[in-house]
């Protein structure tokens, strides 16, 4: 029986058994549903499928944001003119927007762990996979690598950002992609709790602030620089870049500060930029509008 | 906290978005209430409350919630057209902002719906985060239906021995009780028992309650 609470159990079993954390996951989803390994497989390259497909959509679909408040930015990024991102790092953050903007509008996404969060894992694990040439059997092993730790995340501290702020959306999502990055470029279990421990300290305490209790502003962007994120952590990582504080360790200082923080600043947008002259007017505007009888 | 066991609860629901309280909750909750009136609808009227009174129509809650009441899943493009194929299917909707009180979620839906024949349901549901409802009331009585399990609903005569005989048909057919809920408006009038089990409910266990005396009605439900 595969079993695991924390991260350090996960990477014990890897190097037990000289394999991927993403194969140790597979195991335990197919024992704890009592389903077959080829089953779960099966779930989980339709759940890449949808992902695939919401990059897709987001990029080319002709959609608006609901109630016009914001526009749409992932086209316009991805074909602007940088003056620092390169080529690749430009995608990662056109992708990231692209699936959170096709969120927004009621597009078809796979929550990643949520639907608010739902760009950055497409975004990352797409981008990587182009880049190295992998094979989808191991960019289907890297999302098995994600959810191991969203699901210690989840358990160990949250993934609602009404329970613990944005650190356990986009944080989460960000620490469950940095970790299958290094997994995706073969490296060393260890490297994965590094690489999840810088970017869940790097994001700890960010709030849950949504303009008019929508997830358009500041979610979306949120979900690129997530994505941004997690290449950081990763590469430090695969440098041999180490995290002084063990990530089960900060996983649980992020439990303690998603509890410390004011219900104001956790998805309730009565705080943070939801509070500003121009978020007020934009909550205004909304309400407004949804009170009205529908056409 | 309710501990998460399968990792399809963290890279998963593939849903429609944008958030899974907002629009999932909103479907599930809909199509709770389709499932409680059995048949097909010909008028809805919600009633958003609370954060969803501010922010449906951001949200899409108006259009997921219908889509639920036309029985499509949380995972259902239709959803994004649901008010015109309401329209199309002859559904009248009615869209109303409530303040129920400081006692419910502020994620919280009312929903009155009626089929043809005049049957009027009404229920009370919340959306309580990550996709999860809870349907606090059916028609006034207090309730507790999840919509993560196979359930049985009852309205039925508030008399000794109903609960007894229902759950002995389920007894008898092998059916597992995981969670159920007995209520009552006063004492000797109707009463409303929902219980929530781990098999699914056979159309045989539908037809053996519904001959109990005393039984008004009965209903089993699908997790959604």
């Amino acid at each position: 029986m595969v079993e695991f609470e924390t991260l350090k159990d996960l990477i014990k079993l890897a190097k037990e058994r000289k394999c991927k954390i993403g194969e140790i996951v597979w195991e335990y989803e197919a024992e704890v549903e009592g389903v077959s390994k080829e089953f779960v497989w099966n779930k989980m390259v339709k759940h890449w499928d949808v992902m695939k497909r919401s990059i897709e959509n987001g990029l080319k679909e002709n959609f608006e944001l609901p109630c016009k408040i914001a526009k749409r930015y992932a086209k316009k990024f991805l074909k602007g003119k940088k003056f620092f991102l390169d080529d690749f790092m430009s995608k990662v953050v056109a992708r990231a927007l692209a699936v959170s903007e096709y969120n927004s509008a009621m597009g078809l996404v796979c929550a990643a762990p949520t639907a608010g969060s739902s760009g950055v894992i497409p975004a990352v694990i797409y981008s990587a996979a182009e880049k190295l040439n992998t094979s989808e059997r191991e960019v289907i092993l890297g999302l098995f690598t994600a959810s191991g730790i969203g699901l210690i995340i989840a358990n160990k501290a949250s993934i609602a950002g009404s329970e613990a702020g944005c650190q356990a959306e986009v944080g989460a999502a960000a620490a469950m992609a940095a970790g299958a990055l290094v997994e995706l470029a073969n490296g060393k279990p260890e490297q994965v709790d590094h690489a999840v421990a810088i970017t869940l300290k790097s994001i700890m305490g960010l709030i849950c602030d949504p303009v008019a209790g929508l997830v358009i502003s500041p979610c979306i962007k949120r979900n690129a620089f997530g994505a941004v994120l997690a290449f950081l952590s990763a590469e430090m990582a695969l440098t041999g870049v180490e995290s002084l504080i063990p990530a089960d360790e900060v996983i649980e200082a992020m439990d303690s500060v998603g509890r410390l923080m004011h219900p104001d600043l956790k998805e309730t947008a009565r705080g943070g930029i939801a509070t500003t002259p121009t978020g007020e007017r934009i909550r205004e505007k909304v309400f407004k509008e949804g009170s009205l009888e529908p056409k | 906290m309710k501990r998460v066991e399968s990792i399809f609860e963290i890279i998963g629901p593939i849903m429609v978005g944008p958030s899974s309280s907002h629009t999932a909750g909103a479907v599930r909750i809909g199509r709770i209430a389709r499932e409680i009136l059995g048949g097909k609808p010909v008028k809805a009227t919600i009633l958003f409350h609370g954060s969803f009174a501010e922010t449906y129509r951001g949200h899409g809650s108006d259009k997921a919630v219908v889509g639920g009441i036309l029985g499509f899943s949380t995972d259902d493009l239709r959803i994004r057209d649901a008010l015109e194929i309401a329209e199309k299917e002859g559904l009248e909707i009615e869209f109303k902002t409530v303040d129920l009180g400081e006692e419910y979620h502020p994620n919280t839906i009312k929903i009155v719906l009626e089929d043809s024949s005049g049957l009027k349901v009404w229920i009370v549901g919340s959306s309580i985060g990550g996709g999860n409802i809870i349907v606090t009331e059916v028609n006034g009585f207090e309730a507790d239906i999840s919509g993560d399990y196979h359930a049985l609903i009852t309205i039925h005569e508030d008399k000794p021995g109903m609960v007894a005989k229902i759950t002995a048909i389920l007894a008898k057919y092998g059916i597992n009780i995981a969670r159920m809920k007995v209520s009552r408006v006063k004492r000797g009038a109707l009463a409303f028992s929902s219980i929530e089990v781990d098999q699914e409910i056979p159309l045989e266990v539908v037809h053996e309650v519904e001959k109990v005396e005393g039984i008004k009605l009965v209903r089993a439900l699908k997790p959604i």
